[in-house]
């Protein structure tokens, strides 16, 4: 590890140390997402064995592991994005508020209105900036009408932090911005619905430090609202933005805990092995 | 220094290397030129094709004329001095048509000269007195000088198609004939002008009156019947297929079938239009409909095919962020990725459409090879498209079919250059980068 960073990682970690605990001390949050026992097969390939976790409320939960162990996976099957992949099949119960969603009378297209997602890569439509916005609300009929879209399109670019710097160009493409901000635009398309979990799958691994930064305050902000799981290769990423972390490797679930725990006090070899960069 | 063996073992390492290099370079450009070639001598022969085309198909672009004074004898056209439109409309014009020629073409007085002087000028001239009588029938009595359309042979003649110099026997044009023609020329009663009958009529058995708009019009209602039946039904196919079915045994053994019947010679399409459309369904033989239907068919594997091809270049990333979203499937492929696609599908549909615009064998079989003088009405009026035309006169025996023919596939290759341009024009407006 680079040794300029280390500094700037303890403080985080100081940090984060500080703020989970003060809030943690007088009462545990509630379970948001709930899963038991979790299988996925690929065709006959086991990606994911008996994964039990719990997620809680307004927090935000890493999930960290070394490429193809599953934590993309695990994290799809959240909000049944799964469902699109023929030879997938999902075994085991996975709750959002104590509703089990592969339960028959959950409509799928609720679940993921319910359920939001920020991709890898920036994916906006190729439509404008606004229609990005507007899309999701338009679809789920939360709006009525012109200023009802226009508040609420202007609002979801405020709190993902990129309003003041699209307000005067609306109208065009959202694929004309940067990398950074394409990104911000699918944050602000995924709030916009009102979900009450967010799912980011490596959501700044395509995008430079500074980019990444401002999504990381980003994601420091919208957990007073929202339940956020992200995917991350990054360990100081995880360390700096979540305050419960989840270690995948191969397919099982090792290890999960409190963030500032799992980094300073893994118990497992592999955990101490996978965060010390010994593999992965 | 060099005679050391380390030193003589690293100046051929070099050689070789530079050799390499070398040989390379030489490679590359040979590579070059081979491509360079390929391309001169696709370029030639298509500069051949299309100047003999061209060459061969512009002197039907105009057609001479001859002046002659017609005599509007009030004898035989209004023998009764009544000038009703009625009785004047089927008086004997070509008794007064006979006269005027006789008092023109000296020799005409015989039963074989007269021949020669009726085979001088189109058969339309009768049509062209009775026209002018019923618009004015003040002009019973006189006589008129008229410029009237030369026969295709005079026509031919004039063009310069025509030997003067043969014997006779070998020539279209007799002796008398031809003197009656240069005394013509002589006192500039010959002109040349543009054929706008080619391009207003519909075919005939004489060449002077034979027209490309009947064809024309048959394509046009064909390929509206083919456009309409198989874009729909492709694009259907296509979206089911790509983003609903699921992948199995069955929409692989589809797939291989679509593909397959992509090759499937267009003529089995014509048994099976005649087979099915013709016997079974007994829909009118020759029509447009029928024709649109077997070419729609025909057209069908092409659209699937570029269909399916551009809904899979829509990235992945696209759906799952509608998807994401919380939009269904269906709005998802409605909203998002057909959209994305309907470029590179439209792309695939003009593309299939010139082809079917060219397609002449299925249409033989279902009788749209029919001799056809009326320009078609309806879908189900007996009709010809342009290969066909093409095909007909390039069956026929007189010299003036040749030029047409040329003049035929000059005009088809106007509408198939123009689809091709379009679809061009389309995939760089809407050429999208992701």
């Amino acid at each position: 590890m680079p040794e300029e960073n280390t500094p700037e990682e303890m403080e985080v970690t100081v940090e984060s140390n500080e703020a989970p605990g003060a809030t943690q001390a007088p009462k545990a949050p509630p379970t948001k997402v709930n899963a038991r026992d979790v299988n996925v097969y690929y065709a006959d390939n086991h990606a994911l064995k008996d994964i039990t976790i719990e997620i809680p409320e307004n927090r935000v939960t890493s999930f960290i592991g070394p490429s193809g162990c599953g934590k993309s996976s695990f994290l799809r099957c959240i909000n049944r994005m799964n469902d699109t992949i023929d030879i997938c099949r999902v075994e085991g119960k996975i709750e959002i508020d104590s509703a089990d969603i592969y339960d028959r009378s959950i409509d799928v297209v609720q679940l993921r209105a319910k359920v939001g997602m920020v991709f890898q890569k920036p994916n906006p439509f190729p439509k404008s900036i606004y229609d990005n916005i507007a899309y999701g609300p338009r679809i789920h009929g939360m709006v009525a009408g012109k200023t009802d879209t226009d508040e609420l399109v202007e609002a979801s670019l405020k709190r993902a932090g990129l309003w003041e710097e699209v307000k005067d160009r609306l109208a065009q493409p959202g694929t004309s911005l940067s990398g950074g901000q394409q990104q911000r635009l699918c944050i602000a398309r995924a709030i916009a619905v009102s979900p009450q979990v967010i799912l980011m799958d490596e959501p700044c691994s395509a995008l430079d430090p500074i980019a990444t930064a401002r999504i990381e305050e980003l994601i420091d902000e919208l957990r007073q609202n929202f339940t956020i799981v992200i995917v991350t290769h990054s360990m100081q990423q995880a360390a700096r933005v979540s305050q419960k972390t989840a270690f995948f490797h191969l397919g099982e679930l090792v290890e999960q805990g409190n963030t500032e725990l799992i980094f300073t006090n893994p118990v497992d070899k592999r955990t101490q092995d996978y965060i010390t960069g010994r593999f992965g | 220094m060099t005679d050391t063996p380390a030193n003589d073992v690293a100046a051929r390492a070099e050689d070789r290397s530079a050799a390499l290099v070398r040989k390379r370079y030489r490679a590359e450009r040979r590579f070059r030129m081979y491509g360079l070639a390929a391309i001169m001598a696709a370029l030639g022969m298509l500069t051949v094709l299309l100047f003999s085309i061209v060459s061969s198909g512009l002197p039907a672009f105009t057609t001479t004329q001859v002046a002659l004074n017609l005599t509007f004898d009030a004898g035989d056209i209004d023998p009764d001095g009544s000038t009703d439109p009625a009785k004047l409309a089927s008086g004997n014009y070509r008794g007064a048509l006979l006269k005027s020629l006789r008092a023109e073409f000296p020799g005409a007085e015989t039963r074989k000269g007269r021949r020669d002087a009726i085979n001088m000028i189109s058969n339309e001239v009768t049509f062209v007195m009775r026209d002018m009588v019923l618009a004015d029938p003040s002009i019973i009595g006189t006589t008129q000088r008229v410029w009237v359309k030369s026969s295709a042979d005079i026509d031919q003649l004039a063009k310069g198609s025509i030997d003067r110099a043969l014997p006779e026997s070998d020539r279209r044009v007799n002796n008398r004939q031809l003197g009656w023609f240069e005394k013509l020329e002589r006192e500039d009663r010959v002109k040349t002008t543009f054929n706008t009958t080619f391009f207003t009529t519909a075919d005939s058995r004489e060449p002077e009156q034979a027209g490309i708009l009947g064809a024309v019009v048959g394509s046009a209602l064909t390929l509206l019947i083919t456009l309409l039946l198989s874009f729909p039904v492709g694009v259907m196919s296509a979206v089911y297929l790509e983003e609903f079915a699921p992948k199995n045994r069955w929409t692989d053994v589809i797939e291989v079938n679509i593909n397959n019947l992509a090759a499937v010679p267009s003529i089995v399409f014509g048994l099976l239009g005649l087979a099915v459309f013709l016997n079974f369904f007994a829909l009118p033989r020759s029509a447009p409909v029928v024709g649109g239907m077997v070419l729609a068919l025909m057209t069908l594997p092409t659209i699937i095919i570029a269909s399916r091809a551009a809904l899979k270049a829509v990235p992945p990333s696209i759906r799952e962020a509608a998807l994401g979203m919380g939009a269904s499937r269906l709005q998802t492929v409605t909203h998002h990725v057909l959209p994305l696609a309907m470029p590179g599908i439209l792309t695939g549909t003009i593309i299939g459409m010139a082809q079917a615009l060219g397609e002449t064998a299925p249409l033989l079989m279902i009788g749209m090879v029919a001799f056809i003088v009326d320009i078609p009405q309806s879908f189900t009026d007996p009709a010809t498209v342009l290969p066909v035309q093409v095909f007909l006169w390039a069956d026929a025996p007189e010299r003036a079919f040749v030029e047409r023919t040329s003049a035929a596939i000059m005009v088809l290759l106007t509408f198939l250059i123009m689809m091709n341009l379009f679809a061009v024009l389309l995939r760089k407006k809407f050429e999208r980068r992701w």
